[in-house]
């Protein structure tokens, strides 16, 4: 099939940046959203002599969070639970005109075409996305009993991948569904119990500093989060929140 | 202490405990504002005037003024740094799916305050003694008659009615949303509460709507 891409191109973290537009033919379905993005690179480099278009990507499976774009008005596209690199080109059809853009969040600056600078949610598990424990053999598994429904719990929050699509859909920019994961994962299970209200002040307060918007219990971020967390996490993020003060 | 106060989740608190406060007083109003519909002004008079006077409704009054202050300005704060935590919008929209109220709360909250403005200026505001009220045929304390008379008036309607729709608008997402905002949230009972939230953003906006229609139309 044939494609028009309309994809946003800026030369670095200073640049004004713009859309430009790209015509691609002799695309398969059978094509990656990357894929097609490495295709139209070595059109660009090979045949146009023009510069690549940059973009994140690590493992290609879904697994690693890189590779977030924003695609006609979604994060990740128009499939659903997916990542970016999980996107196949089967979502869209010959003739289609397909808008790529990065995250756009205060807090996740733009670096070159559609490579976005991420720190902040690094910024946010220093804060508190971590437990604090003595290094040595690993402790017996099972002299901690955790009640099944518990470590289920943690486990669907803790499968996030910390991607920024919940950034990116939220009409705040808000990171409040990253940082309940964080806190639900650890917050849920008894070695995360003993810095659950030190946790809850830090990622909270740093998160308001980094820039990200408040949670206006919208919803999107839940509609469109590859791991499909859940927004019942916001709300425990609330309680944790409350009962740290 | 400071930055507990200032923080996002904490100003949301707030702000939610203070909307759910103007939830309870909204279908006390309601009740109140039925009986203009009765011919005798005078238990419509009796209940105004029962507000304005008994001490424990002073304190409620109190009360309820600071809870729609605090609301507006966290509201409006909040709206200000959730603009600003994306100086750059998508060329592409939205698509995503989301609590489609929740994106126009600022305008929707906009309207009920133009009524508040509207409406204490009216009445709210006579009553505390700060402005004559407005011209109308005999005492501006009878608001029974003034209310008689505004609502006799097509664009006083009309603006009454786009008031109202705003207000349920707005209510569409603050009920539940106030719920998710205090950790309230439960496997069964969350779908209850926003059916109820449902139902309350329908009936009580076309109750309060419903009052200037019949004596427009009817009395
Ligand atoms: C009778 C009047 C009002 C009632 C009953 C009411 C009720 C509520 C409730 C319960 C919420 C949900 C809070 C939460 O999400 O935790 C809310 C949110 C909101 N209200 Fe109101 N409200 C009223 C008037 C206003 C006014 C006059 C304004 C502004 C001028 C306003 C602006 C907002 C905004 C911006 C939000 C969303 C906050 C956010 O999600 O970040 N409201 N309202
Ligand atoms: S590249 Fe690793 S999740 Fe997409």
């Amino acid at each position: 099939m044939n494609i028009t891409l309309k994809i946003w191109r800026q030369k670095n973290k200073d640049d004004k940046g713009g859309f430009v537009k790209y015509q691609l033919d002799n695309v398969s379905t059978e094509m990656t959203f990357l894929e097609m993005l490495d295709y139209l690179n070595e059109k660009l480099v090979h045949e146009d002599n023009d510069e690549p278009v940059a973009f994140d990507s690590d493992c290609r499976e879904g697994i690693c969070g890189a590779c977030g774009l924003y695609i006609n008005g979604r994060p990740n596209g128009p499939q659903e639970g997916v990542t970016t690199c999980q996107l196949t080109m089967s979502a869209f059809k010959d003739g289609d005109t397909i808008t790529v853009e990065p995250w756009r969040s205060k807090s996740f600056p733009v670096m070159k075409d559609l490579v976005v600078d991420r720190t902040a949610f690094d910024k946010l598990i220093e804060a508190g996305g971590y437990i604090s424990v003595n290094t040595g053999a690993a402790p017996e598994a099972n002299s901690i009993p955790v009640p099944k429904k518990n470590a289920d719990r943690a486990f669907d929050a803790g499968i996030c991948i910390g991607c920024g699509t919940c950034v990116a859909s939220c009409k705040n920019a808000s990171a409040m569904l990253f940082v309940s994961a964080k806190i639900s994962q650890l917050a849920l299970l008894p070695q995360g119990k003993v810095e659950a209200k030190e946790r809850a002040r830090n990622l909270v307060k740093t998160m308001d500093e980094l820039g990200f918007g408040n949670c206006s219990n919208t919803g999107a971020c839940e509609a469109e989060c590859p791991k499909d967390i859940k927004l019942t996490n916001i709300a425990r993020l609330n309680r944790e929140y409350y009962k740290a003060y | 202490m400071n930055k507990v106060i200032a923080s996002s989740i904490s100003k949301k608190f707030v702000m939610a405990l203070a909307g759910l406060f103007l939830l309870t007083f909204l279908p006390v109003h309601l009740g109140i504002n039925f009986l203009l519909l009765n011919p005798d002004p005078e238990p419509f008079n009796e209940a105004a005037e029962f507000m304005a006077t008994f001490p424990v409704i002073k304190i409620v009054e109190i009360i309820l003024m600071l809870a729609i202050l605090i609301h507006i300005i966290y509201g409006i704060v909040l709206q200000i740094q959730n603009w600003l935590a994306r100086p750059r919008r998508y060329s592409s929209g939205s698509k995503s799916k989301t609590s489609f109220f929740s994106k126009f709360m600022i305008w929707t909250g906009g309207t009920i305050f133009i009524f508040l403005v509207i409406h204490f200026l009216n009445f709210y505001f006579i009553k505390l003694g700060l402005v004559d009220g407005i011209p109308v045929e005999g005492e501006a304390e009878d608001f029974y008659s003034v209310a008689y008379q505004l609502f006799k008036k097509p664009v006083y309607n009309i603006i009454y009615w786009v008031c109202f729709a705003g207000l349920g608008l707005h209510l569409f997402h603050a009920f539940s949303s106030a719920f998710q905002t205090l950790g309230l949230n439960h496997r069964i009972w969350t779908p209850v509460i926003n059916f109820l939230a449902f139902v309350y953003a329908i009936i009580i906006p076309l109750g309060f709507m419903s009052i200037p229609l019949i004596i427009w139309l009817f009395k």
